[in-house]
C-alpha cells in the first residue's frame, strides 16, 4: 500500500511524488488534501491534492522541505511505501460544486505562490474539462523555484510567471502583477489565491480594493484531519471554522491572516528541534550553551 | 481474615512516583488478591449487578470461577457478553453501574467487579486464552464504521453470529478513543487494547486502516459498489467545543481532543516522537468530566502545575470517582465553583492567565444538577501559560453531509429506531456517541451489541 511510484526534484528542496493510493484517487476532487505519515514514527502531515488519475488509482503530491518529516518524505525513492496516507479531506473547490454555466460566464484568476502552485494545477485543469478557460499568475521568489509551468499552461488559458529578484518572466511580487494585469485591462470576477499566508493575505487585500470575490486555501496545524483536534482552528468572518471539514478553502475576504499565521508558528522552535535532530543526528545534544537548543 | 465489609485494596503506582511517568497507575490484583475479593460475592439469585451493566456481563457466573480459581472458566463467562474485558475493567464507571448496585456495598463495601473483570481479562492475555473462534460463515458482508468501543464490538458479535465484517478506520490505528483519547497511565496501549483488538480479529474480523467514510468511500458504494448488506456506523463524537470566551484563539489553548491525540495517538509525550506537544509550566483545565482528567493528568506528567477548572461543585463533577481521587492523588489542584471569564494574551499571542469569576449552586435545572450562578465581584486570576478546553464534542458533520437520508436531531445525534438501531436510511444502524454524543466507552459497547442484534434480524429477514 501507499507506494511510491515516481519521484521529481522541479525545483531545490521541491518534491514531486506519485503515489499509490486507490480509495483516495476513486473519490478525490481539486482543492482537497491528503494526510500522510512517512513512517511509524511520523507525524500526520496534511499535504494538497497536485493531481489525480482514477484509473491507475494514484495520487500527486508536491512538498517542500521544511523540516523534519518532509525531510524523510523526500528521503524516499521510487519502490518504496509510506506508511499511512488518507483522504480525500476537506470539502472540495467551491467551482466542482457550480453548474457549468455559471462558471462560464465567469473570468477565473488563479494566484499561486511558490509550492501553492500545485493545488492550483489540478482546479485549473478541473476547470479546462468543463470547458471553462482560466488565467493563472505564478509567483516565485527566483527562477529556481518556478514549477510547473509548462503543465499549467497546457490547461490555462494565460500563464503569467512573476519572480521577486526579476530573474524570470514579469518582476515583483504576485500582488503587482495582480495591478498590472488588470492596469491592461484584464477584468476578473473571482480569483483563487493558494500559496503562503503572507501572500494569500496581501493578495485578498489587493483583490478586495477591485471588489473582486476571493477565495483562499488555508492550511494550519492539524492532526487528525476528520474533525476532532480542533487545532486547525480559524477565525472566518468573527465565526470559529475547521480547515479540515469546513475548508480548506474560505472567503480571503473574511479569513483574520494576522491570527491564523501567529497559531501556525505554535510549535516553530520544536518543528526547528525535530528537524536539527533529523540532520544533525547525535551531534546536536543541547546544552552547549551556544544555540540555545536546549531552552 | 480481612475486613470482609471492606474491598482488598488493589496496589497502585506511589502518587510521587507516577506523577513523572506514563506507566499504568493501578496494578491490578494478583491471583491471590483476586480470589480473596471474589471469595466476599455474595453470589445473589437475582444479582442487581447485572442489570446495572450496560452489555449484562454474568457478574456473579464469572466471580463464582474467580473464587475457586478457575480462571479461564470466568474468562469463558464475561467472553460471552464482552470482548474487552481487560479494558472495561479498567474504564467503566462501576460505581454508577455494576458497583453502584451490589448488595454488599449496602453496609459496607462494594464487591470490586471492575478489578476483578480487569484481572481475568488480563489473565487470559497472559495465559494465551482467546475467545473460541469456530463459527460457520454465512458470507453476508456488513461495514463498520469506525473501531472504537461500539464498532469494535458490533463487529465482534457480528462476527461470532458467522456475518463476515470488514471495520473502515480513519486514522492510522484501530481503537478509537481508546487509541487517542484515554491515556496510557490509564489504559496501556500495546498490553491491553492492542491485545483485545487481535482477539477480535481473531473472530474473523478485518479492520481497514486510513478510510475515512464519507470522503475516502460514502456508505452508498459500500452498499452498491462493494456488496455491504448492512453497515454500522460507530463514528464516535466530533467537533470539539469551546466556550466562546476572548482569547480563545491564542496559542497555548487546546482542546482537550487534541491535546490528548497528540500525546496518546501520535506518542508525543515520548521524546522520540516527530510530533510535538507545548510542555507548559502551568495549565489550567476546563471542565470536570473523564477528559478533563485525563488532559490534566496528562499535563501534570509533562511537567505542568495543573489546574482544573469546573464551574460546579465537587459533587457534580461528572468523570468517574477513581480519577478524581487519582488526579487528587497526584497533585492536581481544583478550582471548583469557578467559571472562566476571558483567557489573557500576551503582546506575541500567547496565553498569559485565565481570569475566572466564583460560583455558588442555586436552583436544580432540567438535569437536576443545582445550576451555578455567579458570585458578583469575585474575579480572580489564574497565571497560566495553556489553557485546555474540556467541554465535551458537538456532532461531525462529515458523514451525515455526504449521506443522503441520514437523519440526525437537533444536537446533531443520528436519529436511529431504538429496538433496531437502524437509522432513518434502510440497511444504515448506528450507535455510541455519534448517536448519543459524548458518552462512556461501555455505553458505546452496549449499543453496538445491541445493533450487532438489530443488523442480524434485518439481514436474516431480508434473506430468508
Amino acid at each position: 500500500m501507499y507506494r511510491i511510484i515516481s519521484k521529481q526534484e522541479p525545483a531545490a528542496n521541491i518534491f514531486t511524488m506519485v503515489v499509490e493510493a486507490p480509495r483516495v484517487a476513486k473519490n478525490c476532487l481539486p482543492g482537497q488534501f491528503i494526510i500522510l505519515r512517512v513512517d511509524e514514527e511520523g507525524e500526520r502531515i496534511p499535504l494538497t491534492i497536485c493531481d489525480y488519475d482514477r484509473t491507475a488509482g494514484t495520487i500527486t503530491i508536491v512538498f517542500q522541505i521544511v523540516g523534519a518529516t518532509s525531510l524523510r518524505l523526500s528521503e524516499l525513492n521510487v519502490g518504496d511505501e509510506l506508511a499511512d496516507f488518507v483522504g480525500p479531506l476537506g470539502k472540495p473547490s467551491e467551482f466542482c460544486e457550480t453548474p457549468v454555466e455559471e462558471l462560464k460566464k465567469k473570468s477565473i484568476l488563479f494566484v499561486a505562490g511558490g509550492v501553492g502552485t500545485a493545488p492550483v494545477y489540478p482546479q485549473v485543469k478541473w476547470l479546462k474539462e468543463q470547458g471553462v478557460p482560466s488565467d493563472v499568475i505564478i509567483g516565485a521568489k527566483n527562477k529556481s523555484f518556478v514549477i510547473l509551468e509548462e503543465e499549467m499552461k497546457a490547461v490555462a488559458a494565460n500563464v503569467y510567471v512573476t519572480t521577486d529578484d526579476g530573474s524570470y518572466g514579469r518582476s515583483g511580487m504576485v500582488t503587482k502583477c495582480i495591478e498590472d494585469l488588470i492596469a491592461e485591462g484584464k477584468h476578473y470576477d473571482v480569483c483563487v489565491a493558494i500559496g503562503p499566508m503572507i501572500m494569500m493575505k496581501f493578495c485578498a487585500l489587493t483583490t478586495k480594493k477591485y471588489g473582486i470575490k476571493t477565495v483562499v486555501s488555508m492550511n494550519p496545524i492539524m492532526v487528525d484531519g476528520t474533525g476532532m483536534c480542533g487545532g486547525c482552528r480559524l477565525m472566518v468572518g468573527g465565526e470559529v471554522k475547521f480547515a479540515c471539514v469546513d475548508g480548506p478553502e474560505f472567503d480571503g475576504h473574511l479569513v483574520d491572516f494576522d491570527q491564523a499565521m501567529k497559531r501556525s508558528a505554535q510549535y516553530k522552535t520544536a518543528e526547528g528541534r525535530a528537524y536539527l535532530k533529523e540532520q544533525e543526528g547525535n551531534t546536536h545534544h543541547g546544552g552547549c550553551g551556544n544555540c540555545g537548543g536546549d531552552k | 481474615m480481612a475486613d470482609p465489609m471492606k474491598k482488598v485494596p488493589v496496589r497502585e503506582q506511589d502518587p510521587k512516583e507516577r506523577a513523572t511517568n506514563f506507566k499504568e497507575v493501578c496494578l491490578g490484583y494478583n491471583a491471590e488478591e483476586a480470589v480473596m475479593e471474589a471469595q466476599r460475592c455474595l453470589s445473589c439469585k437475582k444479582p442487581l449487578c447485572v442489570q446495572g451493566c450496560p452489555v449484562n456481563i454474568d457478574i456473579p457466573g464469572f466471580i463464582s470461577y474467580v473464587k475457586t480459581g478457575e480462571f479461564d472458566k470466568a474468562y469463558a463467562v464475561i467472553s460471552k457478553s464482552s470482548s474487552l474485558p481487560s479494558v472495561c475493567g479498567r474504564v467503566c464507571p462501576q460505581e454508577r453501574q455494576c458497583e453502584g448496585r451490589c448488595i454488599r456495598g449496602i453496609k459496607g463495601e462494594s464487591i470490586a467487579i471492575g478489578k476483578l473483570e480487569r484481572f481475568v481479562g488480563d489473565t487470559a492475555r497472559v495465559e494465551g486464552w482467546a475467545p473460541s473462534t469456530e463459527v460457520e460463515s454465512n458470507n453476508h458482508k456488513v461495514a463498520v464504521i469506525g473501531s472504537g468501543p461500539a464498532g469494535l464490538t458490533c463487529a465482534g458479535d457480528l462476527a461470532k453470529l458467522g456475518y463476515s465484517v470488514t471495520i473502515f478506520e480513519a486514522l492510522h490505528k484501530p481503537g478509537g478513543v481508546l487509541v487517542y483519547g484515554i491515556p496510557e497511565f490509564r489504559l496501556p496501549k500495546d498490553g491491553v487494547v492492542i491485545p483485545e483488538i487481535e482477539n477480535i480479529k481473531k473472530l474473523g474480523v478485518k479492520i481497514e486502516t486510513n478510510v475515512i467514510v464519507g470522503k475516502s468511500v460514502t456508505i452508498d458504494q459500500l452498499i452498491n459498489d462493494e456488496g455491504y448488506e448492512a453497515v454500522f456506523v460507530g463514528s464516535g463524537a466530533g467537533l470539539p467545543k469551546f466556550m466562546g470566551i476572548p482569547g480563545e484563539q491564542a496559542n497555548g489553548v487546546f482542546s482537550a481532543n487534541e491535546y490528548l491525540t497528540r500525546s496518546n495517538l501520535m506518542k508525543a509525550y515520548d521524546t522520540e516522537s516527530d510530533t510535538p506537544i507545548m510542555r507548559a509550566k502551568c495549565v489550567a483545565v476546563v471542565g470536570g468530566g473523564n477528559v478533563a482528567m485525563d488532559a490534566a493528568r496528562t499535563a501534570l506528567r509533562l511537567g505542568a502545575e495543573t489546574h482544573i477548572v469546573y464551574r460546579r461543585s465537587e459533587a457534580e463533577l461528572p468523570a468517574r470517582a477513581e480519577e478524581v481521587h487519582h488526579a487528587k492523588e497526584e497533585g492536581i489542584i481544583f478550582d471548583l465553583l469557578c467559571n472562566p471569564e476571558e483567557i489573557l494574551v500576551d503582546e506575541n499571542g500567547w496565553v498569559s492567565g485565565i481570569r475566572c469569576v466564583r460560583m455558588e449552586l442555586g436552583e436544580p435545572d432540567a438535569s437536576g444538577r443545582r445550576s451555578p450562578v455567579e458570585i458578583p465581584g469575585s474575579q480572580f486570576v489564574i497565571d497560566v501559560d495553556m489553557v485546555i478546553m474540556a467541554l465535551g464534542t458537538s456532532p461531525n458533520p462529515l458523514l451525515t453531509s455526504t449521506t443522503k437520508g441520514l437523519e440526525v436531531n437537533r444536537r446533531g445525534g443520528l436519529i436511529i429506531n431504538e429496538e433496531s438501531c437502524m437509522t432513518t436510511k434502510d440497511g444504515v444502524f448506528a450507535g455510541g456517541d455519534a448517536v448519543t454524543g459524548a458518552a462512556t466507552v461501555i455505553l458505546a459497547m452496549g449499543a453496538g451489541k445491541a445493533a450487532a442484534k438489530g443488523i442480524d434480524e434485518y439481514l436474516s429477514k431480508k434473506n430468508s
